[in-house]
C-alpha cells in the first residue's frame, strides 16, 4: 500500500529530520510512530503527502509515485490520503458540515464549492460520516463551538469523505484528556477495519498506542530504530529509542501528563464556551 | 442508517437567520445602490475627454520633471517639513496633560469633563476645515498650517493617552502608593513606565500623519507644499506633479521605515 | 544598571553610565536645536501684527457666524446625498480594488515574492501617502468637476488602507487551518476559499466599515477642490464671505460624522 524508500529531509537549517527511512504499510494496518520529540515523526507524515518537500528518496501510494508529481497530480494524489492533524486544523469559523465536505476538495471545481453546492452524493456521505461519528445533529454549529473530542472526530470525518487509501494521523490524542484520546483511538480503528485503510498514527503516549496498534515504529534522530509487534516493545527498546529512563518509575510522571493534559483540555472547553 | 440520510438536502446556514431581516436587509442594499447610482450625475462627454489628460498624467510619472519648478519644490517642502516638526513637537507636549486630565482614573470630574471637550474639538471637525478658519485668524502662511495640525495632534494623542492610562495596571499604582509614594513619584514610578513606549511610537505614527497633512492643507494656504501642488495641477504642469508626489511617498515611506526602527526598539 | 565606586568605599547606583547621560542631554540638546531651527525657518515670512491680531480676528469672525442662517439648510439636502454616496460607492469601489491587492501583498498567499508583491506593497504605499483631497485635485483636474472623481478620489485612497490591513491580517491567518485545507488536495483557489477567507472574514467587516467611516468625513470636505457633496457648497460660502450659511454646513458636517461613527461603531460591535 505505502511504500517509503530512503526518504531524506534536510531542513534549510541544516537539521537532518529523516535519513535514509524505509517503510512499508501494508492495507488494513494501523501502524503507530513513536519517538522523542524532534525524532522526525511529524516530518515524515508529511513528506508522504509533500506537505513537506522530501530532499530524496521515493514515496508510493498503491504502486504509484508521490515524490515528482507537481499541480494536478499532486493534488489527486493528496485526495488518497487523509490527513487528522493534532490540534484538530479545523477552519474554526466554518459550520461541521461544511469542514467535513472540505475533504472534498480535491474532487469538486472551486465554483461548487465556493457557492457550496457538493453533489448529493458527497452530502450524503458527509451526513452518514456525521452520525457514524457521534456527531449527530451538529452538522451546523461552527466548528468554534465544539469540545476538543468533538472537533477532533470533526477533523476524522473530513479526512474519510475524502475515500483515502490511507490515514495519516499527527499526534490525534495530544490535545485531549486520557478518557476522550482512548475514545477518539478506538474510533480510529474501527473506522480503519471497516475501510480496509492503511494508517500511521505519530504518538507519544506509548501506553496508548501499544493498547490500540498492530505495529508499532520507533524513530529515533531520523531513523527507524525499531518495527515490531506492540508486545515486543521492551524496557531496551524503549530506552534505544527516547534514551535513558527508568521505564517503571515513570508511573507517575506520566500520570502528572495526563493530568496536564486534561487541565489543559478542560482550558479549552472553557476557553470555548466562554466564547 | 445510510437509508435514512440518503437525499437529505444541505444548504450552509444563512448568515443572517431571521428571513424578513434578511431579505429587508438585501432589499434595502439594492433599493440604495439603485438610487445612488440613478441619481450620479456624471458628464461623461467631459470624463472621455479627461481620459487623454489622464493618459498624459500617468505618463507623467514615467518622467517626473523636478527641475522646472525646483525652487518652489523645494519651499514648498521646506515648509511642509518644518511644520510637521514643530506642530508635532508642540501637539504631543500639549496633548500630556490633556491626556492626564481626559483619563478618569487619574483626574477630578471637571478637569475630565474639560479635557474630554478639548478632544471631542479637535477630533470633529477635518484638518482643512479647521485649517481654513486659523488661515482667517493668522493670515496665509505656515504658521496657520502648524497651528492647525497641533490642534489636531492633541485630540489624536490625548485620547489614545487617556485610554492607555486607563487601562494601566492598577496594582503596579498600588505597589507604588504601597511603599508611601506621592503623586508625582506614582505618575513616574508606576505610570510612565506602562504607557510611554507606545507613547512614543504613537508620537512618531503622528508625524508621519502630520507630514501627510501638511501636503494637503496647504489648498486653503496654510503653507506647505500643498500650494505648489495645486499650482501646478492649475497649470496643467503633469510633471512637476508626479515629482512632487513622487518626493511626497518617497519621504512618506522613509518615515515609515523609520518608525518601523523606532518602535521596533522600544519593545 | 550601573554601579560606581564612591571615594568613601560605597557602591554608589545609578540608572545610566555618565556616558549614557551625556549621550541623552546631546540627544535632547540636538532636538531641541532642530525644533527651533525649524520654528525660524517656517516663520521667516510669519507677518506678526496678523498674528498679534488673531484674537480680535477671532472674536470678529464668531461674530459673524452668529447667528447661523438655518434657511441655508434646504439648499444641503442634495450636497449631502452625493457625500453619502461618495463615500459608500467610493468605498464599495475601493473595496473591490483593494481585496485583490492585499491578497498579492500577503507573504501568505502572492502568487510571487519577487515581483508581485513589491509591486503591492508599492500601490499600498502610494495610495497610502496621498490624502484623499490631493487625489481629488488631480481627479478633478483631469477628468472636471463632480461626483465622480470624488467617488475615485475615495477609493484610490481607500485602497492602500484597506490592502495594509487586510494583507497583515493575511499574514496573521493560523497556519495549521491552511495545510487541513492543502492536504484534502485543495487547488490554490480553494485554498483561498477556504483556508484563508473564513479566517479574514471579520476583520476585512471590520476593516470595510470603519474605512467607510473615515471615508464619510473626507467626503464632506472633497468639494473643496470641486468634487461634488457638502464641500462644494462650504466652498462658495466661505469665498462668498457668508458666514451665517457656513455655521449651518460646520453643524451639517458634526452631525453626518458623528451618525456615520455612531453607525460603524454599532456595526463593528456587531460583527465581533
Amino acid at each position: 500500500m505505502l511504500r517509503v524508500r530512503g526518504l531524506t529531509k534536510t531542513y534549510r537549517s541544516g537539521d537532518k529530520a529523516l535519513d535514509g527511512v524505509d517503510l512499508d504499510v501494508p492495507r488494513g494496518q494501523l501502524m503507530a510512530l513513536i519517538g522523542p520529540s524532534g525524532a522526525g515523526k511529524s516530518t515524515l507524515i508529511r513528506c508522504v503527502n509533500r506537505l513537506v518537500e522530501p530532499t530524496a528518496g521515493e514515496v508510493m501510494v498503491d504502486g504509484s509515485p508521490v515524490t515528482g508529481l507537481g499541480g494536478g497530480a499532486l493534488r489527486a494524489a493528496r485526495r488518497r490520503m487523509g490527513m487528522i492533524f493534532q490540534e484538530y486544523a479545523l477552519v474554526e469559523r466554518l459550520t461541521v458540515m461544511e469542514n467535513v465536505l472540505s475533504g472534498r476538495l480535491g474532487y469538486v471545481g472551486f465554483w461548487a464549492s465556493w457557492m457550496r453546492r457538493y453533489p448529493q452524493a458527497d452530502v450524503d456521505e458527509a451526513f452518514r460520516l456525521i452520525e457514524r461519528c457521534g456527531l449527530g445533529g451538529m452538522h451546523d454549529k461552527r466548528a468554534d463551538q465544539l469540545s476538543g473530542g468533538q472537533r477532533q472526530r470533526v477533523g476524522i470525518c473530513r479526512a474519510l469523505i475524502q475515500n483515502p487509501a490511507l490515514l495519516l494521523v499527527d499526534e490525534p490524542t495530544a490535545s485531549l484528556d486520557p478518557k476522550t484520546s482512548r475514545q477518539v483511538m478506538r474510533l480510529l480503528v474501527e473506522l480503519c477495519a471497516e475501510r480496509n485503510l492503511a494508517a500511521i498514527v505519530n504518538i507519544h503516549d506509548v501506553a496508548l498506542a501499544q493498547m490500540f496498534v498492530q505495529r508499532i515504529v520507533g524513530l529515533r534522530a531520523g531513523r527507524i530504530v525499531f518495527d515490531g509487534a506492540p508486545d515486543a516493545l521492551s524496557t531496551e527498546t524503549l530506552t534505544s529509542i527516547y534514551g535513558e529512563e527508568d521505564w517503571n518509575a515513570s508511573r507517575p510522571t506520566e500520570e502528572d501528563e495526563e493530568d496536564e493534559a486534561q487541565a489543559r483540555a478542560i482550558a479549552t472547553r472553557l476557553a470555548a464556551e466562554a466564547r | 442508517m445510510s437509508a435514512t440520510t440518503t437525499g437529505r438536502r444541505w444548504r450552509p446556514p444563512p448568515f443572517i437567520a431571521n428571513p424578513w431581516l434578511r431579505l429587508a436587509l438585501y432589499g434595502g442594499v439594492a433599493l440604495y445602490l439603485a438610487l445612488a447610482l440613478g441619481t450620479l450625475q456624471v458628464n461623461w462627454g467631459r470624463v472621455a475627454e479627461g481620459l487623454v489628460r489622464g493618459w498624459a498624467f500617468v505618463a507623467a510619472f514615467g518622467s517626473p520633471d523636478f527641475t522646472s519648478r525646483w525652487a518652489e519644490i523645494q519651499e514648498g517642502m521646506i515648509e511642509s517639513l518644518t511644520m510637521t516638526v514643530v506642530s508635532t513637537v508642540l501637539g504631543v507636549a500639549l496633548s500630556l496633560p490633556v491626556g492626564l486630565g481626559a483619563a478618569r482614573n487619574l483626574a477630578p470630574l471637571p478637569v475630565y469633563l474639560v479635557c474630554r471637550f478639548i478632544i471631542a474639538a479637535s477630533r470633529s471637525f477635518p484638518e482643512i476645515i479647521v485649517a481654513i478658519l486659523f488661515v482667517k485668524m493668522f493670515g496665509f502662511g505656515p504658521l496657520a498650517g502648524m497651528v492647525t495640525l497641533a490642534f489636531a495632534t492633541i485630540g489624536f494623542m490625548a485620547k489614545l493617552l487617556a485610554e492607555d492610562l486607563e487601562d494601566i495596571d492598577e496594582a503596579q499604582v498600588e505597589a507604588i502608593r504601597a511603599a508611601g509614594a506621592s503623586w508625582p513619584q506614582m505618575m513616574v514610578y508606576a505610570v510612565q513606565p506602562q504607557v510611554l513606549p507606545r507613547f512614543i511610537g504613537l508620537s512618531v505614527y503622528r508625524l508621519d500623519i502630520n507630514f501627510r497633512e501638511s501636503a494637503v492643507i496647504g489648498i486653503v494656504g496654510a503653507g506647505g507644499i500643498g500650494a505648489t501642488l495645486n499650482t501646478s495641477f492649475d497649470r496643467y504642469e503633469f510633471g512637476t506633479s508626479a515629482a512632487i508626489l513622487i518626493l511626497i511617498i518617497a519621504i512618506v515611506m522613509a518615515a515609515e521605515y523609520a518608525s518601523g526602527i523606532i518602535r521596533k526598539r522600544l519593545q | 544598571m550601573p554601579t560606581i565606586p564612591l571615594p568613601s568605599g560605597h557602591l554608589a547606583w545609578r540608572r545610566r553610565t555618565p556616558r549614557a547621560v551625556l549621550l541623552r542631554w546631546f540627544g535632547w540638546l540636538l532636538g531641541v536645536l532642530l525644533v527651533v531651527q525649524c520654528w525660524e525657518i517656517m516663520n521667516a515670512d510669519t507677518i506678526w501684527e496678523f498674528v498679534y491680531d488673531a484674537p480680535t480676528q477671532a472674536g470678529d469672525l464668531l461674530g459673524r457666524m452668529w447667528p447661523p442662517r438655518w434657511s441655508v439648510l434646504e439648499k444641503l439636502w442634495w450636497p449631502l446625498w452625493d457625500t453619502l454616496n461618495m463615500a459608500t460607492l467610493g468605498t464599495a469601489l475601493g473595496v473591490v480594488l483593494g481585496v485583490p491587492v492585499a491578497f498579492l501583498a500577503a507573504r501568505t498567499t502572492t502568487p510571487s515574492l519577487a515581483i508581485a508583491r513589491p509591486i503591492a506593497l508599492l500601490v499600498i504605499v502610494s495610495s497610502r501617502s496621498i490624502n484623499s483631497l490631493i487625489w481629488a485635485l488631480l481627479l478633478v483636474t483631469v477628468m472636471g468637476p463632480g461626483v465622480l472623481a470624488g467617488i475615485i478620489a475615495i477609493a484610490l485612497r481607500s485602497i492602500g488602507f484597506i490592502g495594509k490591513l487586510l494583507y497583515e491580517a493575511l499574514e496573521e491567518t493560523d497556519p495549521k487551518q491552511i495545510e487541513a485545507i492543502t492536504a484534502t488536495g485543495a487547488s490554490g483557489a480553494q485554498r483561498i476559499a477556504y483556508g484563508f477567507v473564513p479566517q479574514i472574514m471579520p476583520t476585512f467587516a471590520g476593516i470595510s466599515v470603519y474605512r467607510w467611516d473615515i471615508n464619510i468625513r473626507e467626503s464632506t470636505v472633497l468639494g473643496l477642490v470641486g468634487a461634488g457633496g457638502i464641500g462644494l457648497q462650504l466652498n462658495a460660502s466661505v469665498s462668498r464671505l457668508a458666514w451665517p450659511e457656513v455655521t449651518v454646513m460646520f453643524v451639517a458636517i458634526l452631525c453626518t460624522v458623528a451618525v456615520s461613527e455612531w453607525v460603524s461603531a454599532r456595526v463593528r460591535a456587531a460583527i465581533i
